[in-house]
């Protein structure tokens, strides 16, 4: 992937770089290359440590990163430990991803008013005020992949989302590549891995053998411009196999987690199976899963008044664990839990195919360590899709059974409702 | 405009006048709101007092007396809208606990003169008597949603009060679970959002305060707590705060403390 070619050592930056050529760079090299990011007028958000966890904050120098910081995650459980290591990112994503940047959890998109002579006047909406240029420091291979799926469903189509489009081509991507995969990770799985292969700006790989480095490898000319402000020193073979031995190391360590082979059309198959039942007790239906998945996209547009008569339309983020995301004329249209539990791991794992040609999920493990009662969706798919448990295309065809029109839903109808 | 304002009147049942205290609190928005609404009726801010009948009438606090379920009455005949507000005239308040002993129970300990005291055995909202037309949750109520109900019944339109959890307000703002990464227990996934995910961003629990979301799962979300070692007592005690008298809550406490009898909490 990089030319391996010896570039001369440049104290303070100035080497010249192209997309493809590598170099190496020492823990301070990073607080050069975020000064880097600064001074082309960046706004730089990265790995932080807050609330227990590692996510995405504001970071000016390699003292806001997780320096030491290691992750232990499970279903429904995530520690952080700190160790006396030194290392910048051995550990895995935490609940937060860079989706919140390019697509708010609120966004107000206009306000109309009606001026003196009565005529209707819009104004932008409050959330679209923030300066564009953002870099994403340290995202992981996942989180790259995430965005290509947003951009699928958000750019790719008859009306793209304009802040998210301005946001993402703005963006400066400084990948960190994974060498400690969480229990929760299973991305080589969906079709990724721990490498970055394409979409970044700069791709980093922490190498903690021998001396603490980093191996730098250029994406993109953005990317070579930020690496020319940076001190680098030439890659060695020695370092390109340490490189390849971290990440190969993630691989393996995540291989044969989860098997998403025809997992499609095994799920679409099977959407009568009791399992979607069983899961449905132990669900909270509290939409915790839907967001922190780094490529849920659902939102939920409202108007609302104000006392003096201005109208706000406002985007908020929706899940479909809502009792009103499926809100029609009548009532609801998924009233059962266990309706709203088979939207959710069937669209991620199969209809995503349909709608938008790749997999819904990337297999970052968020929706499995951030769900409070600890529910895995690859045991609950590989539940439902098991040969023991037979293919049942009865009722396949028929459509949702819709409430009775009229007013709303009477207390306590979701008792008597059965599946879906 | 002046002269066809709409009229407004805040009604006290049984309760700790801090719900109706959130109408004073939107400081920023009183004059708008007063230009908006007569204020017909409002002890706590005006001992002028219009006549009914009200066009949006606000309710604060549970049936206690059989006074109030009589007056409950005649507010209902006199209002157009009648809108609870707070976990007192919503699902009965924390002295719904009542409701749980035998009638008296608690009079004795908490009146130097019980004899005085006339009341009913139980304390129930305001749904338990008249028709109700909103119902705003929480304890107290938040007064971004209250003025929300107030624009909207103005404006004739749908408020915007959201029937989910609070663990997607949590998401909303960033706030890292305290339940996943600290084993703190928390009410929020099963709690009606509403606060803005208030106490899990100061490192709190959630303490249910608005009561069940939409859909809830109780059960499940007790049994991961005692997984986490709680005594099912405790358990209970968390179902059994302002909101105990709420269906889906009382039903796990009372579970809870079956369980927690039988020796395996
Ligand atoms: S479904 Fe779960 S594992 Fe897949 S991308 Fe979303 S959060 Fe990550
Ligand atoms: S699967 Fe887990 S996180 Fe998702 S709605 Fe159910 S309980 Fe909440
Ligand atoms: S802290 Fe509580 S309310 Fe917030 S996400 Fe976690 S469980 Fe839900």
């Amino acid at each position: 992937m990089h030319r391996e070619e010896v570039v001369e050592g440049s104290p303070g930056g100035g080497a010249r770089f192209a997309p493809g050529d590598a170099a190496l760079v020492a823990p301070e090299g990073l607080d050069e290359m975020l000064a880097a990011l600064a001074r082309l007028g960046y706004e730089t958000s990265g790995p932080t440590v807050r609330g227990g966890a590692v996510v995405p904050g504001p970071v000016a120098s390699i003292e806001d990163l997780p320096a030491g910081w290691h992750d232990e995650q499970s279903p429904g459980r995530y520690r952080l430990e700190h160790g006396e290591d030194g290392s910048l990112f051995s550990w895995a994503v935490g609940p937060g991803s860079f989706k919140p940047e390019l697509f708010p959890p609120v966004h107000e998109l206009w306000q109309a008013r009606r001026d003196g002579e009565g005529r209707v006047e819009f104004v932008a909406g409050r959330g679209s005020s923030r300066s564009k240029k953002r870099a994403f420091f340290g995202a992981r291979p996942c989180e790259l992949a995430a965005l290509s799926v947003l951009d699928r469903v958000l750019v790719d189509c008859a009306t793209p989302d304009p802040f998210y489009e301005g946001v993402r081509r703005g963006a400066v991507l400084v990948v960190a590549e994974c060498g400690a995969p969480a229990s929760t990770c299973f991305c080589t799985s969906m079709g990724g891995g721990p490498e970055a292969v394409a979409g970044f700006d700069l791709a980093l790989t922490e190498l903690t053998d021998g001396d603490h480095r980093f191996l730098v490898r250029v994406g993109s000319a953005l990317g070579a411009e930020v690496l020319t402000l940076v001190t680098t020193r030439p890659v060695t073979a020695a370092d390109v196999a340490a490189r390849e031995a971290v990440t190969e190391r993630a691989r393996s360590a995540m291989d044969g987690r989860f098997d998403a082979a025809g997992l499609a059309e095994l799920l679409a198959g099977n959407i009568e199976h009791p399992r979607w039942q069983e899961v449905s007790e132990r669900c909270l239906a509290c939409g915790n899963c839907t967001l922190v998945c780094p490529t849920c996209f659902c939102s939920d547009v409202r108007d609302t008044t104000d006392l003096s008569g201005t109208v706000h339309r406002t985007r908020s983020w929706a899940s479909c664990f809502d009792r009103d995301h499926s809100y029609l004329h009548g009532g609801p249209v998924r009233v059962s839990v266990a309706s709203r539990y088979r939207q959710w791991l069937t669209h991620k794992l199969s209809s995503w195919w349909d709608q938008f040609g790749t997999s819904g999920c990337v297999g970052c493990g968020r929706c499995i360590t951030w769900c409070p009662v600890g529910i895995d969706m690859r045991a609950e798919a590989a539940a439902v899709c098991s040969p023991a448990s037979p293919a049942r295309h009865d009722r396949l065809a028929q459509p949702e059974p819709r409430r009775p029109t009229g007013a709303d839903v009477p207390a306590g109808a979701e008792e008597k409702e059965a599946l879906p | 405009m002046s002269t066809t304002r709409p009229s407004l009147a805040v009604f006290k049942f049984t309760s700790c006048d801090g719900c109706q205290l959130s109408l004073l609190d939107c400081e920023d928005e009183l004059l708008e709101l007063a230009r908006a609404v007569r204020i017909a009726k409002f002890a706590q801010m005006s001992r002028a007092l219009v006549e009914g009948p009200y066009d949006i009438a606000l309710v604060e606090g549970s049936v206690t007396t059989a006074r109030d379920a009589e007056r409950v009455k005649e507010i209902r005949a006199s209002s157009r809208q009648l809108v609870t507000i707070g976990a007192c005239a919503s699902a009965g308040g924390i002295q719904a606990l009542r409701n749980f002993v035998p009638a008296g129970s608690y009079t004795g300990v908490v009146y130097a003169h019980p004899e005085y005291i006339s009341s009913l055995a139980t304390s129930t909202p305001i749904s338990s008597h008249v028709d109700v037309d909103f119902e705003l949750h929480g304890c107290p109520i938040d007064r971004h949603q209250l003025l929300e109900v107030i624009t909207a019944l103005l404006a004739g339109r749908r408020p915007v009060v959201r029937g989910y959890s609070v663990c997607q307000e949590c998401k909303a703002r960033g706030t890292v679970c305290l339940l996943v990464a600290r084993g703190t227990a928390c009410m929020g996934p099963v709690t009606r959002a509403g606060c803005g995910g208030l106490c899990p961003a100061v490192g709190r629990g959630c303490f249910g305060c608005f009561g069940p979301a939409d859909t809830v799962n109780t059960g499940s979300l007790a049994a991961r707590l005692r997984r986490d070692g709680m005594q099912a007592r405790d358990v209970a005690r968390l179902f059994k705060t302002f909101n105990a008298a709420a269906p889906e809550f009382r039903v796990q406490s009372a579970a809870e403390e079956a369980a927690g009898e039988e020796g395996r909490g």
